[in-house]
């Protein structure tokens, strides 16, 4: 079976844990036809220092930003070659200092469709190309203007993503490149400040592109991979001195992580999940530190027998 | 292939979920049409003027002949810009043809949002200032909080107002008109005016801010003359102003607007910051009284915000009229009220609804932002625009609403500053705000002050938008108890005061010749 931990952090930098898809909608593995795969996820993330543009400081009146994640996440493969994939994330932050009230809520649904056009032996393994489209919106009517503490920025998300894997025994490696298109916003002001004065609740969000890299190892129990994350935010402004985030900040991430995914020797439709990264450099975002957990479970839902859901 | 049909499928969404969504942000103000104004107020020259002895203190000139060879070649440079006129001039042309008072008020209100930043601390925990001498070096001068947002809004749509008084007394005298009526060969891309067009008002009204705006922000300099060279230029290129209309109104508004800076340089503003001797008597009169006193709640410690402003001169009222206007005083913070009250705030953030905090954000106005005084100004320029008003009377009217927040932030720092009251977080540290808690007294509500105030004097100006005001100014100072800020008896005892600020205003109007 097919799942792992993804740290796309995609948008939320600042919550630091980005839309946790327990999901491979970044991933080269697929689900069998007909297979379901969900399950629960929790993630922790905290985050003491930041970046101010491109200073790093603290904020004794913030002290340590935390944000805990409750999702459910799904992936179900409609053929072998096309899964379909959501996110459903319940989000609370806080600050450990200083007065600001923490925030929580239902944050945004996500949906992938991820569709492997190409695979075919080469170089003494096997590579594989995928066309990834993703969605996502808001579920609730949070609030995004209220940084570091609101739980997500509140656009509309399109995204398109290009991905290759390559497996030789049980070594594989995984690069993908995203670009994504964000909806402007609303805020519940009606004027605010950037590089310049805005007479307007709107705020024009600017595009984003992410960058991932991952290799490991790759077995039918036991997956174990290193992942690199970058996000570029394509546009924005720098926080100025002493000044509060906005949601269109320009807000950079590099990460380095682990994943680990186990499959249960005595119940191979249950499947544990465990990772966790840091950020290595950023801009206008929190210096943030993940860890999570998960588990989940396949289900055939075509009412044939119970066969195996087998990676590829 | 199924599959790449549902792909397409997914694309088309995808674009067409984007293309619901993805525009230019425009702003409320950026479309506007052009001033027409519906009544022209050619008898403003006898308004009562602020801080003029009247409008001849600065004689104006008689201006040259229309007939004069420098009259023709003053029309003729309108023409020869108006041959070739690129995207860029035209518009210029029309982001100023929508009103000067306007447009240098929007520009106020964004050197304020862009200079409203408390300083980062220095490494030993102490703060530094700003210093107007060297305004570029951090903390940059100035930090323009609230107090020194509405002291700066009032000084310039003052000083507006009275260079304009002065340039409608010297239009009626001379009685030049407009280029395109001089020369109807001269084209016009604003609406025409009947206004005789000498001294220029586009000019008084720039060059009167520009002169305030180096005392207010004086780093800022190149980005406001570069405003000031684009309205000359929309008002030539428009064909609106010769090049000696704009000449004689630049000169006034400059002479009028130092008489205000004068003012300003000795209205006790810049004592108000107080010293460390100061912050701890505040700190022990309040102990000796038998009340907590106020602690600042950030980390470290900052100073107070300006304790002294409650002694700057006020527009509106003398120094003994503003310490009247003083409230009694709040609930001892020993009292059973002041626990209730306490607990009250706890209440409202314990589970704040959506609309609660729509509410805060909406009229938090805090850090980074153009302030409250400003959040009023962006209310009255919006429906101001909708009333056609003369210039003057666009001045007339921000410079009562200005002077109205200034005079009430006066009252309330003095308020703030003679009562020490802590605020709700200090007392019960389990509330916490849904936006900042601004680094000073609670006791009263400063959103509350000047919403009352600005209400008062608004609902007056535009009397079939009273009740409209008044519902407003109850929302914001509601705002600041919804959000954790402030207890009842700030936001009720801010309104009050504020209203009573605002009467001298409604006073002010009754009997200035323009009504």
């Amino acid at each position: 079976m097919n799942m792992r931990y993804k740290l796309f952090c995609i948008i939320i930098l600042w919550m630091s844990i980005g839309r946790l898809h327990a999901q491979t909608d970044i991933d080269g593995i697929m689900m069998e036809k007909n297979a379901l795969c969900v399950g629960p996820m929790a993630n922790f993330s905290s985050w003491k220092n930041y970046w101010e543009g491109t200073l790093k400081r603290d904020n004794l009146n913030l002290g340590t930003v935390s944000t805990n994640t409750y999702s459910i996440m799904g992936n179900y493969g409609i053929t072998r070659k096309l899964n379909i994939l959501f996110n459903v994330p319940y989000v609370k932050t806080k600050a450990s200092a200083g007065t600001l009230h923490s925030m929580k809520g239902i944050q945004d649904l996500s949906l992938f469709a991820k569709w492997r056009f190409l695979q075919k032996k080469k170089w003494g393994g096997k590579v594989s190309l995928y066309a990834i489209g993703g969605l996502s919106a808001p579920l609730s009517n949070y609030v995004a203007d209220f940084l570091p503490l609101s739980i997500g920025l509140r656009s509309k998300t399109a995204s398109l993503r290009i991905m290759g894997d390559y497996e030789k025994g049980k070594f594989f490696s995984t690069a993908s490149a995203t670009y994504t298109f964000r909806s402007n916003i609303e805020i519940d002001r009606t004027a605010y400040y950037t590089t310049e004065m805005h007479y307007t609740n709107k705020v024009a969000m600017p595009d984003g592109m992410n960058v991932n890299v991952r290799v490991g190892y790759r077995s039918f129990r036991l997956i174990a991979e290193a992942v690199f994350n970058n996000w570029t935010t394509l546009g924005g402004f720098d926080i100025t001195r002493n000044n509060m985030p906005f949601p269109s900040n320009r807000m950079n991430a590099s990460s380095l992580g682990i994943n680990i995914k186990y499959t249960l020797p005595p119940l191979p439709q249950l499947s544990i999940v465990a990772g966790g990264n840091t950020t290595v450099a950023g801009r206008n975002v929190g210096q943030a530190s993940n860890v999570y957990g998960s588990v989940f479970y396949v289900l055939n839902l075509s009412g044939k027998s119970k066969e195996k859901t087998a990676k590829n | 292939m199924k599959k790449s049909i549902f792909l397409a499928i997914i694309a088309a969404g995808s674009a067409i979920f984007l293309n619901s969504c993805k525009k230019d942000v425009e702003g409320r103000t950026d479309d506007i049409p052009a001033l027409n104004p519906a009544n022209i107020d050619i008898n403003a020259g006898i308004w009562k003027p602020i801080l003029l002895t009247g409008p001849t203190e600065f004689p104006v000139p008689a201006p040259i002949a229309v007939n004069t060879p420098e009259y023709i070649a003053q029309i003729n440079e309108i023409k020869s810009w108006q041959t070739d006129l690129t995207k860029e001039e035209k518009d210029l042309v029309k982001y100023w043809g929508a009103g000067a008072v306007l447009r240098w008020n929007e520009i106020l209100r964004e050197l304020v949002a862009k200079h409203n930043l408390p300083p980062y601390q220095n490494a030993d925990g102490t703060y530094p200032f700003p210093n107007a001498n060297n305004p570029l070096a951090y903390p940059q001068f100035p930090f323009a909080n609230p107090p020194y947002a509405a002291r700066a809004y009032a000084y310039v749509a003052a000083s507006q107002y009275d260079a304009l008084v002065a340039a409608w007394h010297y239009k009626k005298l001379y009685n030049r008109p407009a280029p395109y009526v001089t020369d109807p060969t001269v084209q016009v891309l604003i609406p025409r005016s009947a206004l005789p067009s000498y001294p220029s008002e586009d000019a008084v009204v720039a060059s009167a801010s520009v002169e305030m705006l180096k005392l207010l922000f004086p780093g800022d300099q190149d980005y406001i003359n570069q405003k000031f060279e684009e309205h000359k230029k929309a008002r030539l290129i428009a064909g609106a102003n010769v090049r000696s209309d704009l000449e004689a109104g630049e000169v006034l508004g400059k002479s009028v607007a130092q008489k205000f800076v004068t003012r300003a340089r000795n209205d006790r503003a810049g004592a108000a910051i107080g010293n460390q001797t100061l912050w701890t008597q505040l700190e022990n009169d309040a102990i000796a009284r038998g009340e907590i006193p106020w602690y600042s709640l950030e980390l470290p410690k900052r100073p107070p915000m300006l304790p002294l402003f409650g002694k700057v001169r006020a527009f509106l009222f003398d120094s003994l009229t503003a310490i009247s206007l003083r409230p009694g005083p709040p609930p001892s913070t020993g009292s059973e009220q002041m626990r209730r009250e306490t607990e009250e705030v706890y209440n409202y953030i314990k589970n704040p609804t959506r609309e609660n905090t729509r509410i805060v954000h909406f009229w938090a106005d805090g850090a980074g932002t153009y302030t409250p005084p400003g959040h009023w100004d962006a209310i009255a320029a919006e429906d101001f625009i909708k009333k056609n008003f003369s210039e003057v009377r666009w001045a007339r009217n921000m410079a009562l609403l200005n002077m109205t927040l200034m005079d009430a932030g006066i009252v309330c720092w003095d308020t703030k500053y003679f009562y020490f009251n802590p605020r709700p977080t200090q007392l019960n540290p389990s509330i916490k705000t849904l936006t900042g808690i601004p680094n000073f007294p609670a006791y009263i509500s400063g959103h509350s002050t000047f919403s009352g105030a600005a209400a008062r004097i608004l609902g007056h100006i535009i009397p079939e938008r009273a009740n409209d005001y008044d519902a407003m100014a109850k929302e914001a100072s509601l705002s600041r108890l919804v959000g954790g800020i402030h207890y009842k008896s700030d936001c009720e005892v801010g309104l009050i005061v504020g209203k009573n600020v605002g009467e001298y205003a409604v006073s002010r109007a009754r009997t200035d010749g323009a009504e």
